[in-house]
């Protein structure tokens, strides 16, 4: 008796899963259907998460201004993205995406090269567009780079003038290509605007913990330093975290923080009329993710192309201040912004090796 | 009811208690659990990629799985199985793009490194627990970290200042066009072999050698061992370094298949962790340890098809896998109010 119910039970969960997967294969056919109609773009993150409140979020952001511009919905055949929750995961989730038939699907952010390369040259009619990283000798990859270096050395600039007690800081993510951009355009705007200011740079390592970059940035305030950039993702978080409780505990504390990849002012919010966020280094992914998109709804795809995004194309920039950075600076500021523009000044890409 | 039914009522009995409650936090949340498990279910059988891509996620698990459980037969707690994988793991990628050799030696060799570097990282722990009693949980701890930023910066001056190494060598690569091309570019590679040779290899090494009997003894008590004339020392030692190469050989299979290379690490895998898990669900046995791992790489990669799918968000994916395998893992209580149910039957007969 016993045995004959568990058979039956067997064969009922046999039975439902082929039901479930048959359910699947409708829905697959349903969705290749859809995306005939219209131009369809999907993202991938990397471990960063979609709500990073920084490049991640930003491309996101943009694809749903493409998405509002186009009358697109989210899902199948409009705009969606997946988020990475490790590495391993990266590959899959363009591979899912392409075979959603999505038109164009952006790889966001550098550790997502070696996967971008790899899934390109099997899926030869995909076509994606990978951020902060060049993909060489695939025609269907357009690299999109940005000239972070040069909003940086605004930022330095900025930085410089502003600073009280002649010392500001640097918090970087991972040493590597594209944050030492920004440290370097950082350091040489800095000393520029002012020889004699002092730079800490320190890198957390990582792009994700929070904790560590609120050590680091207790240890830089401590130290004197009142203004402190990051270019370290979720990392600031505890950046922002740190300078919000210094502000909260003595409102008349000079602490700082200049943001980065999208205005970070929300972050920097004590209260109504208290703002921890001197300004930001916008990289505008946003803007970057819907030029591409565009083109390639236009049938315009720049596939095996590198493109970069500056100063000039309004790529980079520094965000509005909301009165944080005095007229005087502000001056300043514009000065270099209009000399970087006219290649008077050539911005380092790279910290000189110590 | 009879004890063979019983072992197979209640894994399928945790399961479903795992589905439902999961379904409960979905529907909770706002989504169709039933669009979420028809996703959870084309993310692990739904076509030969996402099955390929399965199978590459297990085989890992498997020898993560593996060490954690040898030391636990052998009475130790390898909390550093996810440091040894890391050192294994560049070990492999080291030898696969350093060396240019023929594949029938480039493999192996590359293997061989790999196992050497996670034996010797798990080779401290045990020398520091045999020889001046330090315990192993916080040690192997330690050694995660040491790993993860010592690998971090070998990456770096191995690459000159970059994020990842070179790629391997073709003859060192376990992966293969034949795999690609049947599983649809799937990630796929040969390295499911090599774990379910390990699979025997721990069960040939604990259930039909002298020497596993030992570590076993060892295990099961330290001083009646020791009495019956065993060096109890040099076993720990022994155990934790054959634990350590498991590990290892895990970290080979993501340099060797997975990526080809290994970059640098903004954390830990998390493999090395799931692999007590997994150990614990297959009750430390090494063909346990392989349905443990098939589980575990199933969820991890069907939960991955959820969002795709059934746009479910991934917080709410790890809650729902978590939940399968927490039921899975408490299969105990099931068991226990099976046995009660059953017995109260026969008294009332």
């Amino acid at each position: 008796m016993k045995k004959r119910k568990i058979g039956l039970a067997l064969s009922a969960l046999l039975a439902s899963g082929t039901l479930l997967a048959a359910c699947g294969n409708d829905n697959a056919g349903d969705s290749k259907k859809n995306n005939k109609d219209s131009f369809s773009v999907g993202m991938v993150t990397d471990t960063g998460g979609i709500d990073d409140r920084s490049f991640n979020q930003s491309t996101w952001e943009g694809l749903e201004q493409f998405g509002k511009d186009n009358g697109l919905s989210k899902g199948n055949g409009g705009y969606d993205y997946l988020q990475s929750s490790s590495e391993s995961d990266y590959n899959t989730n363009l591979n899912s995406l392409i075979r959603r038939n999505f038109d164009l699907v952006f790889a966001v952010g550098y550790n997502l090269h070696d996967s971008v390369a790899e899934v390109a040259k099997q899926q030869k009619d995909a076509k994606i567009a990978i951020i902060d990283s060049v993909v060489e000798g695939q025609d269907n990859v357009a690299s999109i780079m940005f000239k972070a270096n040069e909003a940086s050395y605004l930022a330095g600039v900025a930085a410089a003038l502003q600073s009280k007690t002649g010392k500001i800081g640097f918090i970087g993510g991972m040493e590597g290509d594209i944050i030492g951009g920004f440290e370097a355009g950082f350091v040489a705007g800095a000393k520029e605007a002012n020889p004699k200011v002092k730079v800490d740079v320190q890198y957390a390592g990582s792009f994700t913990d929070a904790a560590k970059g609120q050590a680091i940035a207790k240890r830089m305030y401590d130290s004197g330093a009142d203004i402190v950039f990051h270019a370290a993702g979720g990392v600031g978080k505890g950046l922002f975290t740190e300078a919000k409780e210094r502000k909260k505990k003595d409102p008349k504390a000079d602490v700082w923080v200049i943001g980065v990849d999208r205005d970070q002012y929300d972050e920097g919010k004590v209260d109504d009329k208290t703002n921890v966020t001197l300004t930001s280094v916008l990289k505008r992914v946003d803007i970057a993710a819907q030029d591409i998109s565009k083109q390639a709804k236009d049938g315009k795809f720049p596939g095996g192309k590198t493109i970069t995004f500056g100063l000039k194309d309004n790529g980079v920039d520094l965000a509005d201040s909301h009165g944080a950075i005095t007229s005087d600076t502000q001056k300043k500021i514009d000065e270099y912004k209009e000399k970087i523009i006219n290649g008077d000044i050539k911005v380092p890409e790279q910290p000189t090796k110590k | 009811m009879s004890k063979h039914m019983t072992n197979i009522l209640v894994p399928l009995i945790s399961i479903l208690l795992g589905l439902i409650v999961g379904a409960i936090v979905m529907s909770l949340s706002g989504f169709s659990p039933i669009d979420g498990y028809i996703a959870l279910w084309n993310g692990v059988f739904g076509d030969s990629y996402n099955l390929g891509e399965t199978i590459r996620q297990i085989t890992p698990y498997i020898f993560a799985g593996l060490a954690v459980a040898f030391a636990f037969r052998t009475g130790l707690f390898n909390i550093g199985v996810e440091g040894q994988l890391i050192v294994g793991w560049l070990a492999a990628a080291y030898v696969g793009y350093a060396f240019d050799l023929p594949k029938i030696i480039h493999i192996p060799l590359a293997l061989l490194a790999a196992a050497v570097a996670g034996g010797l990282w798990a080779f401290v722990p045990g020398l520091l627990k045999a020889k001046l009693q330090v315990h192993e949980v916080i040690v192997t701890i330690m050694m995660n970290y040491i790993a993860l930023h010592v690998v971090n910066a070998s990456i770096a001056t191995l690459s000159d200042g970059a994020e990842k190494t070179e790629k391997i060598h073709e003859s060192a690569s376990l992966r293969s066009p034949f795999l690609e091309s049947i599983t649809d570019y799937s990630r796929l590679h040969w390295g499911i072999i090599v774990a379910i040779i390990a699979v025997f290899v721990m069960w040939f090494l604990l259930e039909k050698t002298t020497r596993g009997f030992e570590l076993k003894a060892v295990g099961f008590n330290q001083d009646a061992s020791e009495y019956a004339g065993m060096n109890v020392g040099k076993n720990i030692i022994l155990a934790m370094v054959i634990s350590g190469i498991f590990a290892g050989l895990g970290g080979a299979m993501e340099a060797l298949g997975t990526f080809g290379n290994i970059s640098k690490l903004t954390g830990f895998t998390g493999i090395g962790f799931d692999g007590i898990a997994v150990a614990l669900l297959g009750a430390n046995q090494p063909f346990g340890v392989l349905l443990g791992a098939i589980l575990f790489g199933s969820l991890k990669n069907g939960g991955l098809n959820m969002p795709n799918e059934a746009g479910i968000p991934m917080e709410i994916v790890s809650i729902v896998t978590a939940l399968i395998i927490f039921f899975v893992a408490s299969g105990y209580i099931i068991r226990v109010t099976l046995e009660r149910l059953s017995k109260k039957k026969k008294e009332e007969k």
